[in-house]
């Protein structure tokens, strides 16, 4: 008589473990290829999940076994015309005998690339692994706190939710032993000397009263708000939206910002985002403006700096504020601009700020901009530039600029 | 049975329920244990969802194992592949254990449930409970239980050292799995518990013998030049048990490391039998759920639709492509397996003298008892040495393909007339011999006394050379367990080194 079991019902993600695994041995593999998916995605659809794909190669188990060359004999069914002594000419690709020779060949489908999709979770984790605000520092410390849930022991009483099962079960038994041990010690005694059966079976019944768990036994996790200082950090996105960034330098600039602030809202709970556009003036927009609005114009790049200088001085003062500042240009500037925005940058921003990083969107071929040129003169470890001519350039890049630094 | 037999249909639809499930498996229980005589383990029926079909997949079969990517790997590209609907999932997967669990997916039909039963739970079921290879080197009683120590042992290690570095040795003691077999001791059988009184003691032994004294004397200058031979070898056989050897000999793994090299190993040796006995194993299910479903119609439990859905899979499953087609990727182990029962049936009971000629010991025998010790004593290459009959190689129209290096032409060597039977058969058998499928390789030397060096050999068979890149690959993953200098010679079958490969340690 066999046994018929339904485990339909039992954990269907046992092989989750597995699924991560193996994600964590490929993340170089995987993160390159995240580059290219994203390049070919709009810039709404930036953080979802998605298919990738590593090569086959990268992800193959070695074993000992045989390669070509050699002597071997080989069977195969469905003979037809082929009598003993016919000589037939080798098929070229290297096949030998076909795969009728028995060799493992798991991956026989000839698929040189392992595709997979990843969920949105996976995705964005492995996207922005290894990410950081460099020199982000606990500033003002004990001047800025913030509540946090802490554990803090067990009470009895609480939610369901909270219940400590383990806990519970172990006061309950103590409970019953202790409750129960004079009974029993009684019962032994009668049971020995021969009290009347009355008098026993009223014991026992009394020893069944006892409850198995009482709601006196039940304990609860407990947990207290305590306020812990916190740092606080503001990222200024400025973005040049003048009439010589066109639609394919804008999408460049926005794919850069658009990973940015994803980046910063999933990495870090308090990241204030300023945006900052500007053409020939500049003005704080809101997100939703920022990214969609199709404002143009001519360029002053200071008008930004000077606006971003503005509002540092207004509202996010240095001693309490992380501040981090990240510029798309297309590096055309003119005239007395340009070497006014390097001296508003290097003498009055940098001092205030941990990392400025300037991106550069150059019409393709040219290499010295009028911004990159005098920004380039700038020597200091908080300012990074770098240059994205392609979409495939802008991962890699956010990636560069903001590496975990080597502990 | 018998003509016009009363009609008592079992079910007629496509939905199943457990009430049906045990109702077909009482009846076919009834016939293969009542009628035919097989000899099960207990069943355990399990119904699963197609995603947990996924699971097991990845675990190698098992309901459990240890964590690792290529599980994950091997998840993630069975279920991209299902999704895509390249392919479909297996209708079942077996369990040897005791009892015998089975995978029932629960998208299948009722038809295609009583099939998996009757081929899982009776047809697998008793070969693992008869086979020789599977009662030397399984056991079954163990095998779940094992599982689950290893399971444990190994999420212990990653708590204690590490994913990274229990990573690393299970990725290299995986590299040589194939090498930790041995084909001729007998393993111990498997018991979880005393696996763990063992692994304490080992590592009790390892800690008593540690001695910090040592490392304050002087280290000799020059291993190398002190190596002063009497001669001997050491092992002073060669053994092909190679992860066993590193198991036990290995200079630089710590105990926890020896440990999980000697799960890999035990796994092995559990999967061992079911690689040597594949056209056997799968042949004989496919007969017995074959005859014995066509039994439940004969008796009138099943009707001509169920029959219908039954034949359709079952023809799908033996079906052998010839070399030219498309689809073809060797010979079906269903196809021949299943082809080859039956006709060993058909030799007992209806022979020809051609059948008299080349089985003289079973023709016109009672072919349950042939069929019995056949399944019982053989595996792969000896059964198909002993059994494959000249009408087969017809059937299949089998022809042998001589590759030589020093030949630009493939030449045939043999088809299916009376010149070629004996060489085909012969070597159609040695294609299922592990030394022709695995290279053989076995460790030769161990220079304890030198640099501590361990030298492999390989025998190369009919001058077929290793694959190289992947060769390379595998000396790292032997270079990183064995701690200093590997070598891997490969000789000739005169004996001479004719090729060498070497990976220093770390």
């Amino acid at each position: 008589m066999s046994i018929i079991i339904d485990r339909r019902l039992n954990d269907r993600k046992k092989s989750a473990v597995n699924r991560q695994r193996f994600l964590r041995r490929y993340k170089k593999q995987i993160r390159r290829s995240l580059g290219d998916v994203v390049s070919e995605r709009s810039i709404t659809d930036m953080d979802h999940g998605g298919e990738v794909k590593i090569p086959v190669r990268d992800i193959s188990e070695p074993t000992f076994r045989h390669g070509q060359g050699g002597d071997r004999n080989i069977i195969h069914p469905g003979n037809k015309e082929f009598a003993p002594g016919d000589r037939i000419r080798r098929p070229s690709g290297g096949g030998g005998g076909g795969s009728g020779d028995g060799e493992p060949s798991e991956s026989g489908e000839g698929e040189d690339e392992f595709m997979f999709s990843l969920s949105r979770e996976e995705f964005m984790n492995l996207f922005f692994d290894d990410l950081e605000l460099p020199r982000l520092a606990r500033n003002a410390l004990g001047d800025i706190r913030e509540p946090k849930w802490e554990r803090a022991g067990h009470t009895p009483s609480g939610t369901p939710m909270n219940l400590e099962i383990t806990r519970s079960l172990r006061n309950a038994m103590a409970r019953r032993i202790a409750l129960g041990a004079p009974l029993r010690r009684e019962l032994e005694a009668l049971e020995k000397s021969g009290g009347s059966q009355q008098e026993i079976e009223a014991l026992r019944e009394r020893l069944k009263k006892i409850p198995y768990l009482d709601e006196f036994d039940l304990r609860f996790r407990n947990k207290t708000q305590v306020m812990k200082p916190v740092s606080r950090a503001a990222m200024f996105c400025l973005m040049d939206v003048s009439a010589s960034m066109d639609e394919a330098k804008k999408d460049l600039a926005k794919r850069f910002f658009t990973l940015l602030y994803l980046f910063l809202s999933r990495k870090y709970e308090h990241v204030e985002v300023v945006f900052i556009r500007h053409t020939s003036d500049a003005e704080e927009v809101d997100e939703q403006t920022f990214f969609y609005d199709r404002k143009t114009g001519g360029t002053i790049v200071y008008s930004a700096l000077k606006l971003m200088h503005e509002i540092i001085l207004d509202r996010f003062p240095t001693d309490s504020w992380n501040l981090y500042g990240a510029q798309v240009s297309d590096g055309d500037a003119f005239g007395a601009d340009t070497e006014k925005s390097r001296a508003m940058l290097q003498n009055k921003l940098l001092p205030l700020l941990r990392y400025f990083a300037y991106v550069e969107v150059p019409d393709s071929g040219e290499r010295a901009t009028p911004l990159s040129a005098v920004y380039r003169q700038i020597v200091d470890p908080r300012f990074a530039m770098r240059c994205v001519s392609s979409r495939r350039d802008v991962y890699p890049v956010l990636r560069e600029l903001f590496a975990r630094e080597a502990a | 049975m018998s003509e016009g037999a009363p009609r008592d249909y079992l079910s007629t639809g496509a939905e199943w329920s457990f009430e049906l499930i045990q109702d077909y498996d009482l009846a076919i229980a009834e016939i293969a244990h009542d009628e035919y005589g097989l000899d099960t383990y207990p069943n355990q029926i399990e119904v699963i969802a197609s995603e947990q079909m996924l699971d097991a997949y990845a675990s190698l079969g098992l309901p459990i194992g240890y964590p690792h990517w290529s599980h994950g790997k091997e998840f993630i590209r069975n279920e991209q592949r299902y999704r895509k609907g390249a392919q479909g999932l297996a209708y079942e997967i077996v369990i040897n254990a005791n009892p015998c669990i089975s995978y029932l997916m629960e998208e299948n039909t009722m038809p295609m449930q009583a099939l998996v039963i009757a081929h899982a739970c009776y047809g697998h079921n008793s070969f693992f409970k008869g086979n020789y290879l599977f009662r030397q080197w399984t056991n079954a009683d163990a095998i779940i239980d094992y599982m689950v120590f290893a399971r444990s042992y190994v999420l212990k290690c990653e708590e204690r050292y590490g994913v990274d570095r229990v990573e690393d040795v299970l990725d290299s003691a995986h590299a040589l799995m194939q090498h930790g077999v041995d084909r001729y001791h007998h393993p111990t059988p498997l018991s979880a518990q005393e696996e763990e009184e063992r692994q304490r003691e080992r590592a009790e032994h390892d800690w008593k013998q540690f001695d910090d004294i040592w490392r304050t004397l002087p280290t000799v200058k020059h291993a190398r030049n002190r190596r002063e031979r009497d001669g001997q070898r050491f092992p002073p056989e060669p053994q092909e048990n190679v992860l066993y050897f590193i198991e036990k000999h290995s200079p630089s793994l710590e105990p926890w490391q020896r440990e999980i090299v000697r799960i890999v190993r035990k796994m092995a040796q559990y999967f061992y039998p079911q690689g040597m006995t594949k056209v056997m194993n799968e042949g004989w299910a496919c007969f017995w759920h074959y005859r014995l479903l066509h039994d439940l119609y004969d008796r009138g439990r099943v009707n001509d639709a169920f029959m219908m859905e039954v034949l359709a899979s079952h023809t799908n499953v033996i079906f052998q492509p010839g070399f030219d087609d498309p689809r073809y990727s060797g010979i079906n182990p269903y196809a021949l397996g299943f082809a080859m029962f039956q006709d060993i049936r058909r030799i007992c009971e209806e022979p020809d003298d051609e059948d008299r000629a080349w089985f003289p010991d079973i023709a016109g025998g009672d072919w349950r008892k042939v069929l019995d010790f056949a399944m019982r004593n053989f595996k792969d290459e000896s059964f198909i040495g002993q059994y494959l009959s000249p009408k087969l190689m017809r059937q299949f129209r089998l022809f042998e393909i001589a590759d030589r290096e020093d030949n630009e032409h493939l030449v045939v060597d043999a088809i299916h007339n009376e010149q070629g039977y004996q060489q085909l058969r012969r070597d159609l058998a040695r294609q299922y011999n592990r030394a022709y499928l695995i290279p053989d390789i076995q460790v030769w030397d161990f220079d304890i006394k030198g640099d501590r060096a361990l030298t492999l050999r390989h025998f190369r068979l009919n001058n077929r050379p290793l694959e190289d890149e992947d060769a390379g690959e595998v000396m790292k993953h032997l270079a990183r367990l064995w701690g200093y200098r590997v070598v891997l010679e490969t000789v000739d079958e005169d004996g001479t080194v004719v090729d060498q490969r070497e990976q220093g340690g770390n």
